[in-house]
């Protein structure tokens, strides 16, 4: 058999089998944890599903969650096809949803229709503009975008409190948060909807968000397979040197690439500050940034990856405050710590797993 | 006023070390890893882990000698986790750092919130079971000294055991990087690893060795942090010190003294910040505590811009080294 065809059959192994052997390995290297802590990890896993799928209103929750990894996830994703490691996701949220509520404090008085775009276009910018600096200065002054995106999320967060606690805090309240948007602004929850039609579901926080994070990730896979600036965006990622042999301009590709990356961290602030919230709160990403990273590796890159494992982390977020619940011994930090192990599984670890399984299938084939 | 402004600057110097010791021995710890070219954003989890080891086990057992050894342990056994991942297996060194901080956040927590119920907090150390101040010699005696007394009394003296192991840490990082036969090792993998294995020297047995290195300094920085600075764990202790450790070690363009000098300047920036709370300062009137808080990343930032002088990393960081076969 010549390698190709073997490489060719082997096909599947890599976007099907390694995350569902990665995702097995970091839920026993978790279930390890459980067990140091003396709980069963057979039940804790019980009520993680259940818990995150059990009735409408935590499916709900769970798609809820979701929402925003899948914008962050793909944000991280973007980055990662030009060869740059976005960090900054947290931040570029942050900015983004500080974008979001400035509007949505203004636009009180303006029909829903025309709040949402223009709310889209907001956040969008907000996320790519706290982008562009780390962007720029990695394209034009060699500066590493890892190490600036992480300072940006600080300055970011130290901006944030300063201005939630000095400027936007609603007059003559204690706790650092803005006044409540004008229900116009408000994004539709879906109960709400099917409520109008008639039918009754448990109220949950899923809200049209969620609709536009999948329309994200269809714009996505367009963008990234299916146009010129994907395509030289994907090249310079894979070899930026043969890239711009090529003729394709290397600042104005990375900068693009890490716009396109904020802006889709920057959309996640739909979800929380006009669909649920109503207002903006004091570290409003609440570490989707960071989720983002692990969402992004575990589903390759790929949009459609992205949307699986968001709903994963969903489950893994909304379970897990049911799991908190259920065994009290278990804190929702353990979604953390899943996380992570996810993170050092798929991503640290990716050849460390994907060599020896290989040649495990190579060996069965040649027999 | 001539008195008070001295004894303010004296409070605030002596703040300064405390508050740069941690982070001088986590930078030097990065310092370690990244001459040898491994990108170290773990410094952060590692401080983490070592703090939580280093008070459970300085309250378990009540020695704070024995949680020393737990803390340094657990970050030594992440710094080697963080090699295997990326040197043996040549996986992506932010990647791999990224997942150590995000675990050790959780697990921290998990932990001490199951073993000692205290919603993830470590039970305060008695006195005995944590580093206390130290009174240097002749402090008591030159007291009465103008100027030199009060110095030598609240800034030089009177800190615990690991502020001075940070001092000393300083030259020693310095004599074993750029005296010493490995220092030189470490040097040249950090900036060309092909022609030390050239050499017969094994990059991965060097880069081993430095992550072990920036393991025992981590680990000293996270006991520093809940045996010594504070008398428990507490959940996220760290509070973005590692980050700021990785920063003054760019800052100080991965060279220990300059190193020192960022983390003195960030630490002054913080014990500054937490004297002024709002108080108003003459000209410029009242500094938002938030924007002196951020000063450390905006100067990092500059400086990586080019546009307060140049930071050049190792050549060869980030890149994992592939053996020829």
């Amino acid at each position: 058999m010549s390698p190709s065809s073997t490489r060719l059959r082997l096909d599947w192994v890599a976007p099907v089998l390694l995350p569902a052997i990665n995702l097995t390995v970091a839920l026993l290297l978790s279930a390890i944890v459980v067990l140091l802590i003396g709980e069963s990890p057979g039940r804790a896993l019980r009520t993680l599903a259940s818990g995150a799928f059990g009735d409408a209103e935590s499916i709900g929750y769970t798609l809820y969650y979701a929402s925003n990894f899948v914008f962050t996830g793909l944000a991280v994703a973007v980055a990662f096809h030009c060869g740059l490691f976005n960090i900054g996701a947290e931040g570029q949220a942050y900015i983004g949803g500080l974008g979001v509520a400035l509007f949505c404090l203004g636009a009180g008085s303006w029909p829903t229709v025309l709040v949402v775009p223009v709310a889209i276009v907001v956040a969008a910018v907000g996320g790519a503009a706290w982008a562009f600096v780390p962007a720029w200065l990695q394209a034009h002054r060699g500066s590493h975008v890892v190490i600036t995106t992480i300072m940006f999320n600080f300055i970011a967060s130290s901006l944030m409190t300063y201005l939630l606690v000095n400027v936007l805090i609603k007059p003559g309240q204690q706790s650092p948060e803005t006044r409540e948007f004008a229900p116009s602004t408000w994004l539709p929850q879906l109960h709400d909807v099917v409520r109008a039609l008639g039918w009754e579901i448990g109220r949950s926080p899923l809200n049209l968000a969620f609709v536009f994070s999948l329309l994200a990730g269809a714009l996505v896979w367009f963008y990234l397979w299916h146009t010129r600036w994907g395509y030289e965006l994907r090249a310079f990622g894979l070899n930026a040197t043969a890239a711009v042999y090529g003729g394709i301009p290397p600042a104005a590709t990375v900068i693009a690439a890490m716009a396109i990356s904020g802006a889709l961290a920057g959309l996640m602030s739909l979800n929380e500050v006009m669909g649920v919230q109503h207002r903006l709160l004091l570290n409003m990403p609440g570490g989707a940034g960071f989720v983002g990273i692990a969402v992004a590796l575990m589903g390759r890159n790929h949009p459609l990856g992205i949307v699986v494992a968001a709903i994963l982390f969903g489950a893994l977020y909304q379970g897990g405050s049911e799991l908190s619940f259920d065994m009290p011994k278990l804190t929702r930090d353990m979604v953390v710590v899943i996380q992570g192990l996810i993170i050092l599984v798929c991503g640290a670890l990716e050849h460390a797993l994907q060599a020896p399984i290989e040649a495990l299938f190579r060996a069965a084939r040649a027999e | 006023m001539i008195a008070d402004t001295f004894l303010i600057v004296t409070l605030l110097a002596a703040a300064t070390v405390r508050g740069a010791a941690p982070l001088v021995l986590a930078a030097l710890g990065g310092l370690f890893a990244e001459r040898s070219g491994v990108v170290d954003i773990g410094l952060e989890g590692k401080m983490l882990t070592a703090a939580f080891a280093a008070a459970a086990t300085a309250a378990v057992t009540g020695s704070v000698w024995i949680g020393l050894v737990a803390g340094i342990a657990a970050s030594v056994l992440f710094a080697l986790l963080h090699g295997f991942a990326c040197v043996t297996h040549q996986g992506n060194q932010v990647v791999s750092g990224m997942a150590l901080n995000i675990t050790v956040s959780g697990l921290t927590v998990v932990l001490g919130y199951a073993w000692f119920q205290e919603g993830g907090q470590t039970p305060l150390l008695a006195p005995g079971a944590r580093f206390g101040p130290i009174e240097l010699p002749g402090a008591a005696a030159l007291a009465s000294l103008p100027v030199i007394g009060p110095i030598y009394r609240e800034v030089i003296s009177g800190h615990n055991l690991l502020v001075y192991v940070a001092a000393a840490a300083v030259p020693i990082v310095a004599w074993l990087v750029y005296r010493t036969r490995f220092g030189l090792r470490l040097r040249a993998v950090g900036e060309s690893p092909g022609a030390v294995d050239t050499a017969g020297v094994s990059v991965s047995a060097t880069r081993y060795m430095a992550l072990v290195g920036s393991g025992i300094l981590c680990g000293l920085s996270g006991a520093y942090l809940s045996t010594a600075h504070h008398a428990s764990f507490i959940r996220d202790m760290s509070a973005g010190k590692g980050y700021l450790a990785l920063a003054a070690l760019i800052f100080g363009q991965w060279r220990p003294l300059p190193t020192l000098g960022a983390c003195l300047l960030f630490a002054f920036a913080d014990a500054v910040q937490l004297r002024l709370q709002g108080t108003p300062l003459p000209f410029v009137g009242v500094v938002p505590v938030q924007l002196i808080q951020a000063i450390p990343y905006i100067l990092t930032v500059a400086l990586l811009a080019g546009v307060v002088g140049r930071a050049v990393a190792p050549r060869a960081i980030g890149v994992p080294y592939v053996k020829e076969r």
